[in-house]
């Protein structure tokens, strides 16, 4: 079924480093470069959150080292560089991008509109799915479903150029004047429709545009992985013998693709309000400002299963290799990632519960989200199942992947308090909703991407990262993580509203009186060490590319097919297409001679033993 | 190894891939098409079941070319027809039909694609735009993107034609014209919905 690519792998020849390196064709290398230019946009993403947490901490206090002293402030005294930095830049202020954005180190309301809507849209199209969709998809699907490469390599590879090209527009707009779009990553109109409400121009335009580019990038990655997956599996890999990671990037295309066209069209409709006078979501002409909300939400439900689906498919393998056991209930993991992703259709209304929406229908979509409750316990209840009387080896990624559930069951169980419409009307658009939301973003897949980046660096690279390294920035991390996110919750019951620029403005007090401008101190606090501690893993991944261990084909012992392939794996990635015999969780079966059985090795046939020694395929 | 799962090896093994990729791809594509189109028809029916009187007061003088329209549906259709008889050509490897019906297809597109531009600058004197409110808004942006998506079914078919011409296609090799005949069997079939939608409705 492969005879094009049978053909077309069987000479070796040179490439050139244009064809290798940058408009590569080969999967595995595309996945590479989805992988670096995720991280990179994560350190923007990240150093954007950093900025508007010391505002929240300490607001309207210069920022450290960059900001001016309080001499200067108070006096107008020159007692540092930073000072000395200022006043220069004072002078010329309409030119300069630092004067215009936060004058003096001090975050304005402007700016910091811009930093918090600019965070999440990174954040959600520019690293989660670029590095969990993009650089997993691409680099395991062929290899595990055990084919040569991807349906359409060109195809992969324009769809990762035109995510660059994306992320180019979209961080052009921080540059132009206006500043950058400031109606948060929900881009909720008429405040983004009309200009002059946020005072943002060209920034809200770029916005649009880059997002358009993105779903074109996600369309045609979304085209490639489902063919893909549907007609190039190797002999005998059924769809249930698939390996559940592909299940979920396979699911993940889908809603990719029908989700994405319909915020392409309201983005389109917005950018014709902005600069063709349409009036779409203009009351004057006629308009519909909610309509906004309802195709925003329609795509956006899916898109946060977008997020957390295939952070489930990571860490359901590592969870199986590391427990040394089957994954507990195999098709009904299957059949509840199914069910999710149908439900996720169904249940955009519980986003606008606060809109003035007819409270009938809020009932309806209240019960259709607290149904998703059920296929994620089904998930969980089988990650527990299969961690049940595991030989659980405690790995980096092992620790992420624990991290992972515990806290996904956290984001999930804060999820069903906003399910519910009259408990919703208290915490909407508080701090309750960010806690949520990182949970299980940030505590679902971020750290299921952190193991699985750990666990298939060595198919990737060929060299292993450093365990210790990575157990230290797993546990700063983890903690750090804790530390920011779960105060939060105390912070949104409390009344503390999300996307304001100065807490102190309001009068809040938390739980028995108590002063909560202390929380917002430790938060930022804590999110400057979890920032400090993603310097770590950076290092960690970057030394290791060059230096880490060589690993051997198979260090963990998987059975999935791409631990069967050469390590490195060549271009072509196996000697002849695997025939498949087993499903991909067959751990500790009784009565076989290896813990392992590979799902390459025949009924019969003896244990494949030890793994081959690193460097003997090597080519 | 289950017996079941023995007969799917076998069965994987033996017959391949049940469509090319290249078919399946586009119509893949043509479910996130359907989806754009759900937003924008979506929108339209947001407008239109929202308001008592359709057009809006405000424009309540604009009248929709609907006799015009109409006989360039029927044009639009007829397309589709040549399209299959395209499509039956390639099939039974007639090189002549083939190039015959792929250039009645494109100038029949052509044809629909001009009616529907003069269409529109007639509107557009009448002072019926973009920002004459949500009518205006909705009419110019829905039926423009049908447009352009007609624009680009002709350009590719009228490729297709040109490689006819150099005689690219053959009985085992036509999956180029195929495609397209997909995604132009897309482009016709939608048109009557937004015909009957916005203009008679």
């Amino acid at each position: 079924m492969n005879d094009h690519a049978n053909e077309s792998h069987d000479h070796h020849h040179e490439e050139s480093f244009v064809s290798k390196y940058i408009f590569s064709l080969d999967h595995k290398m595309i996945g590479k470069q989805f992988l670096i230019y995720g991280l990179i946009m994560f350190i923007v993403g990240g150093g954007l959150a950093l900025l508007f947490r010391w505002q929240l901490a300490w607001p309207d206090k210069p920022l450290p080292i960059i900001g001016v002293s309080q001499e200067y402030l108070d006096e107008g005294e020159v007692v540092s560089g930073a000072d000395k930095m200022w006043e220069k830049w004072g002078e010329d202020d309409e030119e300069n991008w630092f004067e215009r954005t936060m004058h003096a180190g001090i975050i304005g309301p402007e700016f910091y509109n811009a930093l918090f809507t600019m965070h999440a849209t990174i954040m959600v199209f520019f690293v989660v799915v670029p590095l969990l969709v993009g650089a997993f998809g691409n680099f395991l699907i062929p290899l595990m479903i055990g084919t040569r490469d991807m349906a359409f390599p060109v195809l992969n590879m324009l769809s990762f150029w035109t995510s660059v090209l994306g992320a180019v527009i979209m961080m052009a707009g921080f540059l132009v004047p206006g500043g950058h779009a400031a109606a948060g990553w929900t881009g909720y109109a008429p405040l983004s429709s009309v200009p002059d409400f946020t005072g943002v121009y060209w920034g809200q335009n770029l916005w649009c545009i880059a997002l358009i580019v993105m779903g074109v990038s996600s369309l045609m990655g979304s085209i490639n992985y489902i063919t893909t997956v549907i007609n190039m599996r190797a002999p005998g890999m059924t769809y249930f013998r698939l390996p559940l990671v592909i299940w979920s990037l396979f699911i993940v295309a889908i809603l990719l693709l029908l989700a994405f066209p319909v915020v392409a069209s309201a983005l389109a409709l917005l950018l014709f309000d902005r600069m063709a006078g349409t009036s779409f979501f203009a009351a004057a002409g006629g308009g519909e400002p909610l309509l906004w909300q309802h195709l925003f939400w329609f795509f956006g439900h899916p898109e946060v299963y977008i997020l957390i689906l295939p952070g489930m498919g990571l860490a359901s393998e590592m969870i199986s290799v590391f427990s040394r056991k089957p994954i507990f209930g195999y098709k009904s993991m299957v059949w509840a990632m199914i069910s999710i992703a149908f439900l996720s259709w169904v249940v955009w209304g519980h986003h606008m519960f606060q809109s003035g929406m007819n409270p009938a229908l809020s009932m309806g979509f209240m019960t259709t989200t607290m149904l998703i409750a059920v296929p994620s316990a089904i998930k969980t209840f089988n990650w527990l199942g299969t961690l049940f009387r595991g030989s659980i080896r405690y790995t980096v990624p092992m620790l992420h992947s624990l991290a992972f559930v515990s806290m996904f069951v956290i984001g999930g169980l804060s999820g069903i308090y906003m399910a519910n419409s009259p408990v919703d009307i208290h915490i909407h658009d508080t701090y309750y909703i960010v806690a949520h939301i990182h949970y299980v973003v940030f505590g679902g897949s971020v750290f299921a991407l952190f193991g699985a980046i750990f666990y298939w660096f060595p198919k990737m690279f060929g060299r292993h990262m450093n365990a210790t390294l990575g157990k230290i920035h797993f546990w700063l991390s983890f903690l750090a993580f804790n530390g920011v996110f779960f105060p939060m919750h105390i912070l949104g019951v409390a009344g503390h509203r999300r996307r304001i620029h100065n807490p102190l403005d309001t009068d809040l007090r938390g739980p028995g009186g108590m002063e909560i401008q202390g929380i917002n101190e430790f938060i930022t606090i804590c999110a400057f060490i979890l920032g400090a501690a993603q310097i770590i893993m950076l290092v960690n991944v970057f030394w290791s590319m060059y230096k880490g261990r060589v690993a051997e084909q198979n260090p963990w012992h998987a059975n999935t097919l791409e631990w069967q392939a050469p390590t490195p794996v060549p271009h072509g990635n196996f000697d002849q297409i695997p025939h498949v015999y087993h499903g991909p969780y067959e751990y500790s079966v009784p009565g076989a001679d290896a813990d392992w059985i590979p799902q390459t090795q025949a009924d019969g046939e003896p244990s494949h033993g030890e793994p081959i020694p690193a460097g003997a395929t090597a080519d | 190894m289950t017996d079941a799962d023995q007969a799917t090896y076998e069965h994987t093994a033996d017959t391949g891939q049940p469509t090319s990729n290249a078919r399946l791809a586009i119509l893949i594509l043509l479910g996130a098409e359907i989806m754009f189109f759900a937003g924008l028809i979506g929108t339209f029916l947001v407008f239109r079941l929202g308001s008592v009187t359709w057009p809006p007061p405000s424009q309540a003088d604009v009248r929709l070319p609907i006799g015009v329209t109409g006989i360039n549906t029927i044009v639009l259709l007829f397309s589709g027809y040549t399209m299959i008889r395209v499509l039956l050509s390639a099939r039974k490897d007639s090189q002549k039909e083939l190039r015959r019906w792929l250039l009645v297809t494109g100038v029949l597109g052509v044809i629909f694609l001009v009616v529907q531009g003069s269409e529109w600058v007639r509107l557009v004197h009448h002072g019926f735009t973009l920002s004459s409110g949500v009518y205006g808004s909705i009419f110019y942006v829905l039926i423009g993107c049908h447009a352009l998506h007609v624009l680009v079914a002709v350009v590719w078919e009228l490729s297709v034609f040109a490689k006819a011409l150099g005689g690219c296609y053959s009985i085992d090799r036509h999956v180029g014209v195929e495609i397209c005949a997909i995604y132009w069997t897309f482009v016709v079939v939608l048109w009557p919905i937004l015909y009957v939608m916005v203009y008679l409705v």
